[in-house]
């Protein structure tokens, strides 16, 4: 009982935040309600007991992937009234593939209920033996049988990223003069000053 | 298999890692004045890492003592010779490039570092006996071979060949994934002996196209015709001492995946890609023979050359005995040892003024004005033409040999007769750097590593050379036995 209310409010506040994602007029908003819609779709993947899913969708996500959304929308200046401009436009289209999507989950669906798709089931083929927690088995296989991939894609990551910076950063002089304070104190007269003495009607020669 | 002996046998990649990573914190701590240090230092792990693999036991070929992690990778006789090769021909690259990037942006320590790693993708790749280490080691390398293409950053043309080498290579990648994924599907493993079992009761339709889009992706990595588009480009665009690299240590490595993954896991179906192989190396034998010949510019003509060698190659892989792959090692070290000899003179032609010498009309005359350096060409030349004294000719010798011995005349047939042809353009560097008036005065000295590296290449393929084939003959058949074991 419990388990089914939870379900509904958490399958509601998703639908609802996708929803208000495509429509919020600000896009920093848009942003906030998809990282609602995340928070609450983990929410749906601990009732089915994917708790290590939920858990990456909140730090995956939430804490990396919205954010870089955020912070791209922040940082570009995108003109989303244009962006959207081109609804009217494009809805017959995207109409179209909604069709399409619409009626593959009906067929699916149906060929589910009359018996031509064997879904798996948690206590199917690839059901652990033993009772860990899925975090445990998934933990046992990146760090243990698999621990020499798993680090060295880890050294693929370091690369790609030494690579970028190598590529692309420079360092730049400051472009305005910086203050040298023990230069100015150390100037003396005779290096900044300069005495002559012109003849008359001739001008000076500096 | 314990984690103990796991450790021990990937102790190469581990130690490798360490120092890759303690230099590059102190590269970010020092910046880019200590990039000569780090060099040196990157160089000394790199002879760590030789003397360790060297010193690995490879037992007899049949058991499986020497495979870590489960069969994940497997440190026998032939990753042992492939990864020494590869760590050898890094470490002549790294003394070679310093001054280059030192006279024009500025050399940087992330380079070395950068090359560590690619060292241990290499590494990786050769000894892969699963298709899951085969693609992370295949992506470590060539992401560190991407940044070095575009490492100059203020030249166009390294800009382009980085961005060309790039997208090429990843598409390579996803053609190599989605075959891996087809044989996966169809074998339901991706452990090398798993499958050849898998493969041995049935094979399906559907894991030929696997295979066949596995050594298409592979066949864009050694730069195979059709597959070769790319490579002239990114070698004459890409700074000199990285087409050096370029050409040597990573083909070595993609060698020795493809041989590795065509004997072992698809060993069991010769037949199934014998012909797309005879085809590539016939094409790139043809291809690089005569698409080098109009070639001016030296850099663009090495390229050829190297698609030319690559199909040699591949006659000793169509081979598919132990005979074919022990020559197709041994002509490996002798491939090596010329690129890195030719790309080393490359590198030392420079006129007064430090502008490097790149077309043909500016190394006229070379024989008066450098006699030294074109002597030392001469044999380079010489032997990449396969003029008997030399050790080239043995490379190519062993090679036909191999096809010959596996029933493929024909094969052997046209590849002697366009190598024929390919002497033309070798011989054509002779010509002009002894018969032809000088034009441009190159500049005189030349730093010591250029010469330690061009020197000690030409010793390799010298004459001398012959000394070392029964031990290099001896160890390249042990390896390749290391390979027919499995099956």
């Amino acid at each position: 009982m419990i388990q089914t209310i939870a379900f509904y409010l958490f399958a509601v506040i998703v639908v609802a935040s996708a929803v208000m994602v495509i429509s919020a007029r600000n896009p920093v908003h848009s942003v906030l309600w998809l990282i609602l819609a995340f928070f609450n779709a983990a929410g749906l993947m601990v009732l089915v007991g994917a708790e290590f899913i939920a858990m990456l969708l909140v730090i995956v996500y939430v804490g990396a992937v919205a954010v870089l959304f955020l912070f791209v929308v922040m940082m570009l200046d995108i003109d989303f009234a244009e962006l959207r401009s081109g609804f009217v436009k494009n809805f017959p289209f995207g109409m179209l593939i909604a069709l399409v999507l619409a009626v593959e989950l009906i067929f699916g669906i149906g060929a589910w209920q009359i018996g031509g798709i064997q879904l798996g089931l948690a206590q199917g083929a690839g059901h652990m033996a033993d009772a860990h927690s899925n975090i445990a088995s998934l933990g046992a296989v990146l760090y243990g049988q698999y621990l020499f991939l798993f680090e060295a894609a880890g050294l693929i990551l370091l690369v790609a990223m030494v690579g970028a910076i190598v590529l692309t950063h420079r360092e730049r002089r400051a472009v305005r003069g910086q203050q040298n304070i023990s230069k100015q104190v150390a100037r003396r007269p005779d290096e900044a000053t300069v005495m002559k003495s012109p003849e008359s009607g001739k001008g000076i020669e500096l | 298999m314990s984690y103990a002996s796991s450790l021990y046998f990937t102790g190469t990649e581990i130690g490798l890692s360490l120092a890759g990573l303690v230099l590059l914190l102190v590269v970010a701590w020092t910046g880019a004045k200590s990039a000569r240090v780090i060099t040196i230092l990157a160089v000394s792990a790199l002879v760590g890492a030789i003397a360790f693999t060297a010193s690995l036991p490879t037992g007899s070929p049949a058991d499986g003592f020497n495979s870590a992690f489960g069969g994940l990778l497997r440190m026998d006789s032939f990753a042992v010779f492939a990864k020494i090769l590869i760590y050898l021909a890094t470490i002549a690259c790294l003394i070679i490039t310093p001054r280059f990037f030192e006279e024009r942006d500025g050399y940087r320590g992330e380079y070395p570092v950068l090359m560590l790693f690619g060292a241990i993708g290499m590494g990786m790749m050769v000894s892969a006996t699963n298709l899951m280490t085969l693609y992370i080691g295949l992506e470590l390398s060539s992401l560190s071979s991407y940044v070095f293409a575009s490492f100059l950053r203020s030249d166009w043309r390294s800009n382009e060949a980085g961005l060309k080498y790039f997208i090429l290579g990843a598409l390579a990648s996803g053609i190599i994934l989605y075959g891996m994924s087809l044989v996966y599907g169809f074998a339901g493993t991706t452990d090398y002996s798993g499958i050849r079992a898998a493969f041995s009761t049935h094979f399906p339709i559907g894991a030929l196209f696997g295979v066949v889009f596995v050594l298409a992706g592979l066949a864009f990595k050694i730069a195979a015709v059709p597959f070769h588009m790319w490579t002239p480009d990114v070698y004459e665009g890409a700074p000199t001492p990285v087409t050096a690299f370029f050409a040597s240590a990573p083909k070595v490595a993609a060698i020795g995946m493809l041989v590795r993954m065509a004997l072992v896991p698809f060993g069991g179906e010769v037949e199934a890609w014998r012909q797309i192989v005879i085809f590539a190396s016939i094409a790139s034998i043809v291809v690089g023979a005569l698409g080098a010949i109009g070639q001016q510019n030296l850099k663009r003509l090495l390229a050829y050359s190297s698609i030319n060698n690559v199909g040699f190659l591949l006659v000793g892989l169509a081979a598919a005995t132990p005979a074919g792959a022990s020559a197709i090692l041994i002509y490996l070290v002798i491939y090596v040892a010329m690129t890195l000899g030719s790309f080393s003179a490359l590198l030392m032609l420079r006129d007064k003024e430090g502008q490097p010498l790149e077309t043909f009309a500016d190394i006229s005359g070379l024989s008066t004005t450098r006699p030294g350096l074109a002597w030392c060409l001469l044999f380079v030349m010489f032997s990449l033409a396969g003029i008997p004294p030399l050790f080239g000719f043995w490379a190519k010798f062993v090679v036909f040999q191999a096809a010959v011995q596996a029933g493929l005349v024909p094969l052997a047939a046209i590849g002697i007769a366009a190598s024929v042809i390919g002497a033309f353009y070798y011989l054509r560097f002779i010509k002009v750097m002894f018969f032809d008036e000088s034009k441009r005065e190159p500049e005189q000295t030349s730093p010591m590593g250029h010469w330690v590296v061009l020197v000690v290449s030409v010793i390799v393929i010298s004459p001398l050379g012959y000394f070392a084939t029964p031990w290099l003959g001896s160890v390249a058949s042990q390896a390749a036995a290391a390979l027919f074991a499995v099956a």
